[in-house]
């Protein structure tokens, strides 16, 4: 499989990129090298891994208890306003009020 | 109401909806970091650098997500899976930290449920298959409305776990919609895997609608519907939308594809924005996270936990000749049973608990908006009190009367009865004494009465409690009327 340009063009609107039309040729290359890496790596014989308890998801418990920041939210979020953290409006969102950004 | 002409351009046509229900689950800390989940707290007080896509934090799952996930599995029959992957969906908004949501894709947790929605007319069993159930985190809030020219992020919210259920397109109307949601919800709520409260976000629904002509079996071009935060705006938002594509292909017209906002203030139906396909989202499994292993011995721990779910608890009821509005009313949410058994534990009289609970005791509890068990009403003080009105020592008015007073003290019922002057007078000569008086000062009464005119029997047997002030025994009193009539 490899990338094509409007594979590049499409991804980068997707994630909201602007695209120079002279960069896109050498991000072809960079994301086919990547491609071709990975079957390299795809030929490496991997039926003896199985499903065991050292692959097997880790669980925590469910208690209260996560790594603090070392500073402060607001100390390091470009535009903090009352706790939230300030983006600028979106179009496409313009109007209604909160939405629910779930997928 | 419909009007002619909307009549018109959904005739010919049938509705075909998917639902899609992202349930969060009742856990104290989010998905994959220790997070508190709350509801209300200020803004972005919940994040931690694994929430907020620090570099370096990575994520762990919750082990109680896992559990909630699998009763959701055992209480809609699904088959679980005993190895699920979770994948990144990818896609860019300013509250997704990540830049990808942790979800699963095409090896969900649980696969092939469904759901007994109520009988068709012909008395067989409406079911709606559910395709799957999988695990996912929960985005943040924007918030576009409270800050001109900018849009505030909440990432409180970010990482919550949920459960998405999704069904199968096999509903077709909004009123099977509704019914589908309805019982799901009250399943969930059974199964203590989640608050189900839309107006928090616990429980939020999309709905895939489309239209085709009765007879063909290809799907039409289906649009999903957003933004609505009730039930009935769900089945609101599922007939304008079908109107709105009836009258597309009436007028000559192809549906297209998109994303759509209910306006429940409006009731209107708008366009959000153009619908990625799922290809867009460039899924792909989440390095950070292995499979999740489920094995026979954990599914049979869960499946061991399961409490009893409304349909088994219906039947039970219904054995026990209760009506079916009673059954119904009884098992609408899962702590009512509890107390309806804990008093029937008491006083082995169905029908006569299920009046009370359904009756006075429902209302306090709707009235107060309280939970049943945080009543001050202990389940053996009520079975007391019905056992007053069956052994007429009270009446049914005065048990009334006395259980206003159970609810703001702790006496017997017996004890108010007694201090209140509630207990029933059956004695001969005080009510033969009221009597008296009664047809004393209503003497046409009495003499019609005397006459033969036997319905007048109820006219003088509510004076007579008049009198007593609700004390005499109306059976007794019935009684000695009638004997006055023969007499």
């Amino acid at each position: 499989m490899a990338v094509s340009d409007a594979d590049v063009l499409h991804v980068a609107a997707l994630a909201r990129l602007a695209m120079p039309a002279d960069r896109v040729p050498a991000l072809v290359r960079e994301l086919n090298g990547i491609l071709d890496h990975m079957a390299v790596l795809e030929t490496v014989d991997v039926t003896s891994v199985g499903d065991d308890a050292r692959t097997a998801m880790p669980r925590r418990d469910d208690i209260v208890g996560s790594v603090p920041l070392a500073r402060p939210l607001a100390q390091f979020a470009p535009s903090p306003r009352d706790g939230f953290l300030l983006v600028p409006r979106l179009s496409t969102h313009s109007q209604l009020g909160a939405t629910e950004g779930d997928e | 109401m419909s009007t002619a002409m909307e009549t018109d351009v959904t005739a010919g046509f049938e509705m075909v909806v998917g639902l899609e229900v992202h349930v969060q689950l009742k856990t104290q800390t989010k998905a994959f970091c220790g997070c508190s989940t709350n509801f209300g707290a200020p803004p972005n007080q919940n994040t931690c650098p694994v929430c907020l896509a620090l570099p370096g934090a990575l994520p762990v799952l919750n082990a109680r997500a896992v559990e909630l996930a699998l009763r959701v599995a055992l209480g809609f029959g699904f088959t679980v899976n005993a190895r699920s992957i979770f994948a990144r969906k990818n896609y860019f908004y300013p509250d997704l930290p990540k830049g990808y949501q942790i979800s699963q894709h095409d090896t969900p947790i649980a696969e092939h449920g469904r759901l007994d929605i109520g009988l068709l007319i012909n008395g067989e069993p409406r079911v709606i298959g559910i395709t799957r159930a999988h695990m996912e985190e929960d985005a943040g809030k924007s918030i576009h409305d409270r800050y001109e020219s900018a849009t505030a992020v909440d990432l409180n919210r970010s990482g919550v776990p949920l459960v998405e259920i999704v069904s199968e397109p096999e509903m077709r109307s909004p009123e099977e919609a509704g019914a589908y949601l309805r019982t799901l919800k009250q399943i969930l709520l059974y199964l203590d895997i989640s608050d189900c409260n839309m107006e928090e976000g616990s429980l939020r629904v999309d709905a895939n609608v489309s239209a085709r002509p009765f007879g063909q079996v290809r799907l039409g071009t289906k649009c999903e519907v957003k933004n609505m935060n009730s039930f009935s705006g769900v089945e609101r938002a599922l007939a304008a939308e079908f109107r709105r594509q009836c009258g597309v292909l009436v007028a000559g017209g192809s549906v297209q594809q998109q994303t759509l906002l209910w306006d429940g203030a409006k009731g209107e139906i708008r366009p959000a924005r153009s619908k990625e396909g799922s290809s867009d989202y460039r899924y792909f499994p989440e390095p950070d996270l292995p499979p999740l292993l489920i094995s026979d011995a954990e599914l049979a721990r869960v499946r061991e936990t399961l409490p009893e779910l409304p349909a088994a608890r219906r039947a039970r009821y219904a054995a026990m000749k209760l009506s079916e509005y009673d059954v119904q009313e009884l098992t609408a949410d899962p702590a009512t049973g509890p107390f309806f058994e804990a008093v029937l534990a008491l006083h082995a009289d169905a029908k006569s608990v299920a009046n009370w609970v359904n009756g006075e005791v429902r209302a306090v509890v709707n009235e107060r908006d309280t939970a049943w068990d945080a009543m001050s009403l202990e389940p053996a003080r009520l079975a007391a009190l019905i056992d007053l009105v069956r052994d007429g020592v009270v009446s049914s008015s005065a048990a009334k009367k006395i259980f206003a007073q159970l609810l703001v003290s702790t006496d017997t019922p017996r004890a108010i009865a007694e201090r209140d002057g509630l207990v029933q007078v059956r004695d001969d000569n005080a009510l033969a004494g009221w009597v008296d008086e009664v047809l004393a000062e209503h003497p046409v009464e009495a003499a019609r009465y005397a006459a033969g005119e036997k319905k007048l029997v109820g006219l003088l047997v509510g004076l007579v409690m008049k009198k007593s002030q609700g004390r005499a025994d109306p059976k007794l009193v019935n009684q000695l009327l009638s004997s006055r009539a023969t007499g």
